[in-house]
């Protein structure tokens, strides 16, 4: 058989690989690449997450929201730009689960395989997929910090209670970045993505309590509003932006999204095996 | 070793009964028998594969011993990557038993593939970022540490000669430099085994040659390699030992040479006539050879005697379009087993 001359030692063999205190689980490494990868695009996006609140703020919160004050004394109790702000916030976490959890899974399964260099590795399809969740969470995270400083500039943050739209943002945008992901792995194509956002993302960012109070809407569509996750996440930042809490109803709000979050988890958990172990 | 025309038959081994199972490390050394080493790396005993109704991998058994060069030669849809998957540990088995490191796929899969390098036949490269920066991705999957990552890609880059472009962004690199950087990848965890699946379909004859040296390297070097390929070229220069696979089935085993010998002449005579006429000229010109093949385009003398062989065709009266004597080479053994072209 094949004798090892030393001359073409690969590498030197005497080295030894210090052991670790700690194993870093098989997701944090799926999600680690995510991670890494977004070194490349983190300046457009962290200045995109600061310069599309400011500007939706601006043309809408404070120019059109003046006009609004003038003629209605505010929106709910508040100027509407303190009104608009957290609504803005939740559709901001929805539309950007959106776009990560279905193209770039379905990029990942057909066009870079991404997701089988992975496997390749020794991570199971169930920590490839968590990784890919945890790392579109953690995005959300980072752009839901930088919107709520944008918040505090322009003076729509009344409570300390604000903090915790950082996770319900997180939450609302899992809401729908989950069952997404788990649709985008039954996928061939990228048509339906295009279908989803203009007749579920739209949709939803125009019509569940973002721009004004649902109660506008006719009867029918306001019970709709109400079965959708936006509608809750709009409800529950705004609460908690605003101080205006009601903790039965809030924590509602809460259990309602974790829900979707948890059936989407499952639904992904599924059609990802499906699509990738056969 | 002798060969097999039953997919089902075992390749014997000097260990005892098929189901003898052993942890890697820990079985005696056997008696040198042609040197066979100790702990097979590979073993697996009547695989198969269904996708539905349809049989990729009909029965296989096979065992890779440690730091040989084994190959699966055979067409495209004989069901070498279905093999290879499960081997990797990356598919389901449908039925039979696959042992890898001595472990079983279905309970530490994980743990099997932290000791392999996996090179598949479709790349998965991160294309938007650069050569260093895929190794370094690729090794934190193995929980390395990043210094060690850093050193041993360096040393991987060298090895794959892809230092000058280590900063490069993937996208535009040759398809030799990708495949290159693959396996360069496949290795940053330091694998006992590696395995290649088409590791040069799609290159330039340059390309080629300098994969077939570096893999070659890694030979010396003693890593176990598991190739597969429709080239009957690579599987000459690189396997020590090959399975000449068929739709789902074995239909030979053995080393190159010994393949050759068994099933093959020593030369080939290669005859071209006008379009249609080989068939009649077959029957004219069959008893000068020890064996026929009458391909659409070819026709083809099996003599261990090329050049007299040639001659006594010319004395005969005929003149081909264009002659060629050469050697048998794995695509005659194949064409013997199956009936078919390697590549059709």
């Amino acid at each position: 058989m094949a004798t090892v001359h030393p001359d073409f030692a690969l590498f030197d063999h005497g080295e030894t690989v210090p052991e670790r205190r700690f194993r870093t689980p098989m997701w944090v490494r799926a999600a680690g690449y995510w991670a890494y990868q977004y070194k490349r695009t983190w300046r457009s996006s962290i200045v995109t997450s600061f310069l599309i609140p400011v500007l939706y703020l601006t043309a809408m919160g404070v120019a059109l929201g003046s006009l609004i004050d003038k003629h209605s004394h505010g929106v709910a109790g508040v100027s509407y730009v303190a009104y608009l702000a957290p609504g803005l916030l939740a559709s901001t976490c929805m539309q950007i689960a959106s776009n990560d959890m279905t193209w770039p899974v379905l990029g990942s399964i057909k066009w870079f395989r991404t997701y089988h260099a992975q496997l390749a590795a020794p991570l199971s399809v169930h920590d490839v997929h968590r990784g890919h969740l945890a790392w579109a969470a953690a995005r959300l995270g980072i752009v839901v910090s930088i919107y709520l400083a944008v918040m505090a500039l322009f003076a729509t943050v009344h409570s300390g209670w604000a903090v915790f739209a950082l996770p319900s943002g997180i939450l609302t945008g899992m809401a729908f970045g989950a069952p997404m992901a788990a649709f985008a792995a039954t996928m061939e194509k990228d048509t339906a993505f295009v279908t989803l956002y203009r007749l579920v993302v739209i949709p939803l960012f125009l019509f569940s309590g973002t721009f004004f109070p649902v109660s506008q809407l006719p009867r029918v569509l306001e019970y709709v509003a109400y079965a959708t996750p936006l509608f809750h996440g709009v409800a529950l930042c705004r609460d908690l932006t605003l101080g205006t809490l009601d903790f039965g109803v809030d924590v509602g709000h809460a259990a309602y999204l974790a829900a979707w979050v948890v059936g989407g988890y499952w639904w992904g958990s599924r059609t990802f095996a499906q699509r990738l172990v056969v | 070793m002798t060969s097999y025309s039953s997919q089902t038959a075992d390749v014997p081994r000097a260990d005892g009964p098929p189901d003898r199972r052993g942890a890697p490390e820990a079985s005696p050394e056997r008696p040198a028998s042609g040197g066979v080493p100790a702990a097979p790396m590979v073993e697996a005993h009547g695989l198969t594969k269904r996708f539905g109704s349809f049989v990729a991998v009909d029965g296989v058994s096979f065992t890779i011993a440690k730091g040989e060069s084994f190959g699966f030669l055979g067409p495209n849809g004989a069901g070498k990557t279905s093999t290879m998957r499960m081997v990797s540990c990356i598919s389901p088995i449908s039925d039979g038993t696959l042992r890898v490191l001595g472990m079983d796929p279905a309970t530490d899969g994980a743990a099997i593939r932290a000791r392999m390098g996996i090179c598949p036949q479709e790349d998965s490269l991160d294309l938007e970022l650069t050569v260093m920066d895929n190794l370094m991705i690729y090794g934190r999957y193995f929980d390395l540490p990043r210094k060690v990552i850093r050193r041993r890609a360096e040393q991987l880059l060298e090895f794959a000669q892809l230092t000058e472009r280590a900063n490069d962004r993937v996208d535009p690199l040759s398809g030799g430099m990708k495949r290159r950087l693959t396996i360069a990848r496949a290795l940053i965890s330091d694998p006992d085994l590696l395995i290649l699946d088409e590791p040069t379909t799609g290159l330039d004859p340059q390309a080629r040659h300098l994969l077939w040296d570096r893999l070659y390297r890694l030979k010396l070097e003693g890593v176990t390699l598991i190739i597969t390929t429709h080239y009957m070229d690579e599987a000459e220069q690189l396997c020590d030992r090959l399975v000449v696979m068929d739709r789902g089935r074995f239909a030979a085993e053995g080393s190159p040479r010994q393949l050759i010998e068994q099933h093959s002449t020593k030369e080939v005579v290669e005859l071209r006539f006008l379009p249609g006429a080989h068939e009649e000229v077959a029957l004219a010109l069959a008893g000068l050879a020890e064996r026929h093949e009458v391909l659409p385009d070819r026709l083809l003398l099996y003599t261990d005697e090329g050049d007299a062989t040639l001659a006594e065709v010319h004395a005969q009266g005929f003149t081909p379009q264009s002659t060629l004597v050469r050697r048998s080479t794995l695509e005659d053994v194949f064409l013997r087993l199956t009936g078919r072209t390697l590549v059709d």
